[in-house]
């Protein structure tokens, strides 16, 4: 080795120990949260008052029931709600987003592109500037404490759409549509068994989104619910927020902080790889 | 294409049809609300105790109200300083992570374990991990705890009732949340660049700061400026962490109350008037930025 080689190793050497050390530190502030949770999910109230401790604790079972049957807090069926519409928006989302990219990418008629750049233009309009409208037309449609209005609008979903089409122009060659075409299918049969069987992955990835921003959102279904019964997770913990905080048993509250978070984490744990390949696409070609 | 276009003539008609979910549910759900919104901003209509004044037409006085009591002001420019303390950190903590990912030289080992754990808090509940950050940094919680034990204070630090304790949390969860988007973001844009390019300044001797500076800053110039306006529309509609953590109050003092904060306010207290207002000036604050993304992009292209 020249002494030019060994001091560009050198430099090397120190830029990695350098980005190593970085990339740790940066980790262990996006995990340690989490882990505190983890923890104190699983200890007893008294144990967690007492001070923190790095090991958990035995009481995870205990925290869950005593959750689960809190009067206060109807926590069992807000997961259920938030998992109704979770689950109800990530299809809807991405079987209306794939078909109304398909009617933009197959077919050839005049307001083509005017539609298409329309979508583009309101594809940025946050919800909550509508947000007024919305709920005075919600409750004339008498759709208050209803979970159908955290659903539907879901169909309309132009950031999804956008990246359907965008996955269609790469994976969706039109000889296919033709070939399906000949075959006689109708035009609508061919987009059901033809089409989305081709567009799996993307609506894989896009269901996975479209899940946890619906199980996540607070802001529109704290304004529209106020019943006990049909309330999400998000509107309960905010709930637990605004009660006096120090009446409540600590376990408790770390559970129910976890029992929103860990089941996302889960899935995205399992899905990650197909996730963060996923993110850039919808995105700008840079 | 061109040979079956007498048979293309009969499938255009499918194309409308696919179309009919999406415009008819964006219509009824997003369309008209946003306008009645709109028509909503020019009513006195509001909650005076227990009657109901309005709605009687009063043109812009709900507008020349938001602007000249201040309302606007302070919360416009709390959400503006709630976001740039998020950003700035994220923007250079993004661009240092996506050179050394993308870094041909470095060959960072697990980058695939740091990219997958750096994004994850992107996908958290907002509402349950400023809760989470809110039990965590309470008076008596695990923070202070450790900061205690460690002898680095001697008695618990009430982080939520100093400005800076307060809006630094804010900006630490927007920070925690964003960064590996953004990255992810970023990176994309750096593999895009033609790798000649860095190999050529290499053989000219640059050092991989001057390449950075000099090649990889230019040439990702378009996507640095998606990622920073889309970002300050999301900080416009920054609501959920600084709702939950200081529980709607925007304490100490209102000064991590943020436009969306106050838009609730005015919702909950069924002020139809100041909240159409602020909708419509929302709207076309978000509108002139998206539209200057729009066109950016678009010229791209061309």
């Amino acid at each position: 080795m020249t002494n030019k080689e060994k001091k560009e190793f050198s430099g090397l050497l120190i830029r990695r120990i350098i980005s190593y050390v970085v990339l740790i530190v940066l980790s262990i502030a996006c995990l340690f949260s989490f882990y505190i949770l983890l923890v104190n999910c699983s200890r007893y109230h008294a144990d967690i008052q007492k001070g923190f401790s790095f090991l958990p604790g035995k009481a995870m079972v205990k925290n869950f029931q005593s959750l689960m049957s809190d009067a206060n807090l109807p926590v069992f069926k807000g997961i259920r709600n938030s998992f109704i519409v979770a689950a109800c928006t990530a299809l809807l989302t991405t079987y209306f987003s794939s078909l109304t990219a398909y009617a933009i990418h197959a077919y050839h008629f005049k307001a083509k592109k005017a539609i298409f750049t329309f979508i583009l233009m309101i594809m940025m309009v946050p919800s909550q500037v509508s947000a007024l409208g919305f709920i005075q037309l919600m409750r004339d449609m008498n759709l208050m404490n209803n979970l159908i209005p955290l659903i539907v609008p879901s169909i309309a979903a132009p950031i999804v759409f956008f990246y359907m089409k965008q996955y269609m122009e790469s994976a969706l060659p039109i000889e296919i549509v033709e070939a399906c075409r000949i075959d006689g299918a109708s035009e609508f049969r061919g987009f059901n068994t033809i089409v989305l069987p081709i567009m799996k992955p993307a609506i894989a990835v896009q269901m996975i989104f479209a899940f946890t921003s619906s199980w996540n959102n607070y802001f529109i279904p704290s304004l529209l619910i106020n019943e006990k019964n049909m309330k999400t997770l998000p509107i309960l913990i905010a709930q637990l927020r605004s009660a006096d905080y120090l009446k409540f048993d600590l376990g408790e509250v770390y559970m129910m902080i976890a029992v929103s978070i860990f089941p996302v984490i889960l899935v995205y744990l399992i899905l990650s790889k197909n996730i963060v390949q996923g993110i850039a696409m919808g995105s700008v070609k840079g | 294409m061109f040979k079956k276009k007498t048979s293309c003539v009969s499938y255009t008609k499918w194309g409308y049809i696919f179309l009919i979910p999406f415009f008819l549910i964006y219509t009824v759900f997003s369309l008209v609300p946003l306008l009645s919104t709109f028509y909503n901003s020019f009513f006195e209509n509001y909650m005076s105790g227990l009657s109901h004044i309005g709605p009687n037409f009063i043109g812009l006085d709900n507008f020349t109200k938001i602007f000249t009591n201040g309302d606007l002001m302070t919360y416009g420019k709390n959400t503006l300083i709630l976001w740039l303390i998020g950003f700035v950190p994220q923007i250079l903590v993004s661009l240092l992570l996506a050179a050394w990912f993308t870094d041909l030289r470095l060959k960072l080992k697990f980058s695939g374990f740091f990219k997958t754990v750096i994004y994850m808090p992107n996908l958290i509940m907002a509402a349950a991990f400023a809760m989470l950050f809110f039990a965590l940094f309470s008076d008596g919680g695990p923070i202070n705890d450790i900061l205690m034990d460690f002898g680095i204070i001697k008695e618990p630090y009430r982080f939520l009732t100093t400005v800076v304790g307060t809006r630094g949390l804010i900006a630490l969860m927007n920070f925690l949340m964003w960064f590996g988007n953004t990255t992810i973001l970023l990176m994309a844009g750096m593999m895009g660049i033609d790798t000649a390019l860095f190999e050529a300044a290499e053989v000219d001797g640059a050092k991989s700061f001057q390449i950075f500076r000099l090649i990889t800053i230019p040439l990702l110039k378009p996507i640095l400026i998606y990622v920073m306006i889309t970002s300050l529309i999301g900080g416009v509609q920054m609501f959920d962490v600084p709702q939950i953590l200081t529980n709607s109050s925007g304490a100490p003092n209102n000064t991590s109350t943020t436009l969306i904060m106050y838009l609730n306010n005015n919702l909950y207290s069924k002020n139809y008037g100041v909240s159409g207002a602020l909708s419509v000036i929302l709207f076309i604050f978000t509108a002139v930025l998206s539209l200057f993304v729009f066109f950016r992009l678009n010229k791209k292209e061309d």
